[in-house]
């Protein structure tokens, strides 16, 4: 046997003379994106790699075109909103009445299930028993218009959720940056990651598969008993659950592997509160995804048995309890809004201290109110069903929500503390940061009056939660996400971008988003309920400005993307630290070699001292130390 | 400490003199055999929390279930016999003792023992799904006691029984699931096993898949009371 393959690293460094080590990093390894063979074997050796950094791409490309499919989904549900749907009554020439639907977009018909007729007789087709053939047809009637809407609603929702958000920032930039910023060589289990990430792609297919033979009309959050009933036997609605479960899975071993390689992984010198705060952020993530996902698993599990076989759990008429769904959905979905802002919280952290060049204010506080909404958010999931449950747990939950607020203000607070006569370097990432500081603080303060009982009843299920979860899912998370792209992108594919088209492009989905989802506020108050493809006219102008807004949103995004793929043909050669960053990712080259780092890192300073060090491959000229009357830095 | 700039490799064989599981290497992200341990049994202590909470939805649903239709619940638990439940109850038991054996035995490098203990620790599963299968759900699915709207026992008492049986094929039938999935687990064991990958330096497999199976052992110890004794 060769001992070419086989060394770990304890072997003597002199028994094999491989090229490809970096020893004393006198020679590159080469980056992680280096081709190895040709074409095939390369995409090969990427869709059955272990390495973080690769899989982390890889998640980064699926969502981004998840999320491409999604937003054309949106744009489909914005432009149908763009006048109410209006039976109108013509007299034709002949004298008979004619009724057209008007304002419809998608009166394109309904997959349904009718008797197949014979063309030539007009007969229906009878099978060798005799009985009726059945088939599957596209129906049109006065309703299909709003069916489809629905579909195409679910198809948006459930792809932003559970494929796009709860992915994004973990998946993508926390595969890639939580192992470098720990100083490890990659997360604790890599076969894992990769299987992972397998399991999403397939997650993906099943969900997609149900949209390609008609779609779901449920809604993300799956409602029994609708979601029970409709379209009686189609498997669609299952293929979509069974995805959303599968997607659980894909979850549960991320975080999993994450809070492994935080407990386990940390470079020598790293303590816990060396780790930069993206990574408790993550941390914080990852333990609920571990606690939580499994709720949802076995109630969609539980759902799935409730369409093939009726089991009746969810089930009023054989006595099963359908509100017993929402607690378990909810159980798990309030929690997971944290698995989507706590990563956004997390690169906002990292974007703001970094391109304000200044110590974190409240490291600590930040680090804890992490934890903090972790935990809080296992207790409050009643708040989305005032309406359904009894009055004490209306008033329990109630009380309960508004402790949510008071982790999530400290960050705002440190945040802002943290700009305070700061150094603030107006590029990119620092705007997507501003626009996430922005919107998060309306996202949560409309969560207050939705936390309180009396203005809930009036506000629940209408715009204003539509609004609201947008601000901080989209207008938070999202922008966070695209920020910390922008942050790292240097970094991921060593190339830098064109900043004012970066910027240009920032501007513009904030302008898009706000036009789209301010607007929402107005019509919530004013009594438009959610999910409906029509509605009544005075509404009609508050649309059409939400309407134009996702066009300007769009547009951002476009501008955004294609500046972000020019940089990678056309763009300038990335240094390894191009904004002074001081956490370890900043430390190795861009884009990083395989193995992260030549030598384990030794961590001796703080992430954020930029009071106290000259970040890496940066000079005091450039990054001038405050005078310091007492101690002093370790440089 | 180490410096971790050498070309590593996951945990295979390396060349040389001595048993296979003396050879074995551990992945080249860990400094050390023991983090790698440690690691890997972190790893699934979070996993076997994630196997509770799936498990706590399905006992929330009893409980609820139980709650609002106790006669259907009683009725229920009279129509299964304690009996089989009892020796299932002994047969996982067992098994789970020979499990943790099997660890010993690595330990101590008993590879006769390590090999004869995996194997009859999935064999004492298999008898399990047996006994599950062919004794308890194919009579009671004969009988027409079967989940919701499948159900046609025509001497029911109550008119709820049909969610007590969706409840117990439920909560039986994702067990028996993962009894499957741990005897497919059990028999890599086994299989590695033989070639001799697994002693005294080299038992990380046999422990973590050890802890898993205690844990399916552990969800039956809660579910054969809830569903056989209490009446
Ligand atoms: C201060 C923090 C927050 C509070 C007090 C809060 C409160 C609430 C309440 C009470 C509702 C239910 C409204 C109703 O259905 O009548 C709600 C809905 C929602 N919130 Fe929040 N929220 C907060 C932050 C967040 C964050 C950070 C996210 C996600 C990143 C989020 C996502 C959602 C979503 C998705 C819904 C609607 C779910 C649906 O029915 O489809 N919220 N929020
Ligand atoms: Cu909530």
């Amino acid at each position: 046997m060769s001992t070419i393959d086989t060394h770990g690293p304890h072997d003597s460094h002199a028994a094999h003379g491989h090229d490809d080590h970096g020893h004393g990093g006198h020679h590159h390894e080469g980056s992680y994106l280096t081709p190895r063979g040709g074409l095939f074997s390369t995409i090969w050796s990427w869709m059955t790699t272990v390495d973080h950094k690769k899989l982390g791409v890889m998640y980064l490309t699926a969502v981004l075109t998840l999320f491409f499919v999604g937003g054309v989904a949106a744009l489909a549900v914005r432009a149908e909103l763009w006048a109410p749907n209006r039976a109108v009554s013509e007299t034709q020439p002949d004298g008979t009445v004619k009724t057209t639907i008007k304002g419809q977009l998608f009166n394109i018909g309904v997959p349904t299930e009718v008797t197949k007729v014979d063309p030539a007789t007009g007969k229906p087709v009878l099978d060798a028993q005799g009985n009726e053939v059945k088939e599957w047809k596209r129906v049109e009637s006065l309703n299909s218009g709003n069916q489809t809407y629905n579909r195409i609603m679910t198809l948006h929702g459930a792809i932003m959720v559970f494929m796009v958000i709860i992915p994004s920032i973990p998946a993508a930039l926390g595969n890639f940056f939580l192992p470098i910023m720990l100083g490890a060589k990659d997360v604790a289990f890599p076969r894992l990651n990769l299987l992972s990430w397998w399991v999403y792609v397939f997650g993906s297919v099943f969900a997609v598969a149900s949209v390609i033979v008609g779609g779901v009309d449920t809604g993300w959050t799956f409602y029994t008993p609708y979601s029970t009933m409709t379209d009686a036997g189609h498997w669609r609605v299952v293929a979509m659950v069974a995805g959303a479960f599968i997607l659980g899975f894909s979850s549960i071993l991320t975080g999993l592997n994450f809070i492994v390689t935080v407990h386990k992984l940390r470079a020598p010198g790293m303590g816990w509160f060396d780790m930069p705060l993206f990574v408790w952020a993550i941390y914080a993530t990852a333990i609920i995804q571990v606690l939580a996902t499994p709720v949802i698993g076995i109630t969609l599990l539980m759902l799935i048995f409730e369409r093939l076989f009726h089991v009746g759990i969810f089930d009023p008429r054989m006595g099963g309890d359908p509100v017993l769904f929402q607690h378990f959905f909810w159980f798990y979905s309030h929690p997971v809004v944290y698995v989507m802002i706590l990563p956004g919280m997390g690169v906002a952290s990292e974007l703001i201290a970094v391109h304000a060049h200044k110590r974190l204010f409240g490291y600590r506080a930040i680090a804890f109110a992490s934890l903090g909404i972790a935990g809080v958010s296992f207790i409050v999931w009643g708040h989305h069903m005032f309406t359904a449950e009894g009055e004490l747990a209306a008033a329990v939950f109630s009380a309960l929500t508004f402790l949510v607020a008071i982790p999530t203000a400290v960050k705002v607070f440190n945040w802002l503390g943290t700009l305070y006569k700061a150094h603030i370097s107006i590029n990119t990432p620092m705007c997507y940061a501003l626009s996430f500081l922005f919107l998060f603080s309306i996202g949560g303060l409309t969560g207050l009056p939705l936390a309180t009982l009396s203005t809930d009843m009036h506000l629940h299920d209408s715009y204003f939660v539509v609004a609201h979860f947008h601000y901080v899912m989209m207008g938070s998370t999202l922008i966070a996400f695209v920020g910390g792209i922008h942050h790292w992108w240097p970094k991921m594919f060593g190339r830098m971008y064109n900043d004012t088209w970066g910027i240009i492009g920032c501007v513009l989905v904030f302008i898009g988003f706000n036009v789209t989802f301010f607007t929402q506020f107005f019509l919530g108050t004013r009594g438009m309920p959610r999910r409906y493809a029509s509605y009544v006219d005075e509404f009609t102008i508050f649309h059409q400005i939400s309407t134009v807004g996702s066009w300007i949103l769009a547009l951002g995004f476009l501008i955004t993307l294609f500046n972000l793929l020019h940089s990678l043909v056309a763009g300038k050669k990335a240094p390894p630290n191009p904004w002074g960053g001081l956490t370890l990712e900043w430390s190795v080259e861009s884009p990083p070699s395989e193995h992260n780092f030549h030598h384990e890192p030794l961590v001796t300073h703080g992430p954020y001292a930029f009071d106290e060090v000259v970040p890496f491959h940066r000079t005091p000229e450039e990054f001038p130390l405050p005078p310091k009357p007492v101690g002093g830095g370790h440089h | 400490m180490s410096a971790i700039d050498s070309h590593g490799s996951p945990p295979t064989a390396a060349g040389g003199k001595g048993p296979l599981w003396s050879r074995m290497k551990h992945a080249h992200h860990f400094r050390n055999h023991d983090e790698e341990f440690d690691a890997c049994k972190l790893g699934m202590w979070l996993f076997l929390t994630t196997e509770v909470l799936l498990f706590s939805g399905l006992f929330v649903a009893y409980a609820i279930m139980r709650m609002k239709y106790p006669q259907a619940f009683t009725n229920g638990s009279h129509y299964l016999d304690w009996r089989w439940g009892g020796l299932n109850t002994i047969v996982l038991l067992l098994s789970s003792f020979t499990m943790a054996y099997s660890i010993r035995n690595a330990q101590m490098n008993k590879q006769g023992w390590l090999k004869f203990n995996l194997a009859f620790t999935v064999l004492c599963g298999a008898l399990f799904l047996v006994i599950k299968f062919t004794l308890e759900y194919a009579p009671k699915w004969a009988q027409g006691k079967r989940p919701g709207f499948l159900f046609s026992y025509p001497n029911a008492q109550d008119p709820y029984e049909p969610i007590w049986w969706s409840i117990y094929y439920s909560a039986t039938g994702i067990h028996a699931t993962h009894v499957l999935i741990g005897m497919g687990l059990i028999t890599y064991l086994f299989l590695r096993s033989l070639k001799g990958t697994y002693g005294p330096k080299h038992y990380t497999g046999v422990e973590v898949v050890g802890l898993y199976w205690h844990l399916v052992d552990l969800i039956w110890i809660f579910l054969f009371p809830l569903l056989y004794l209490i009446h």
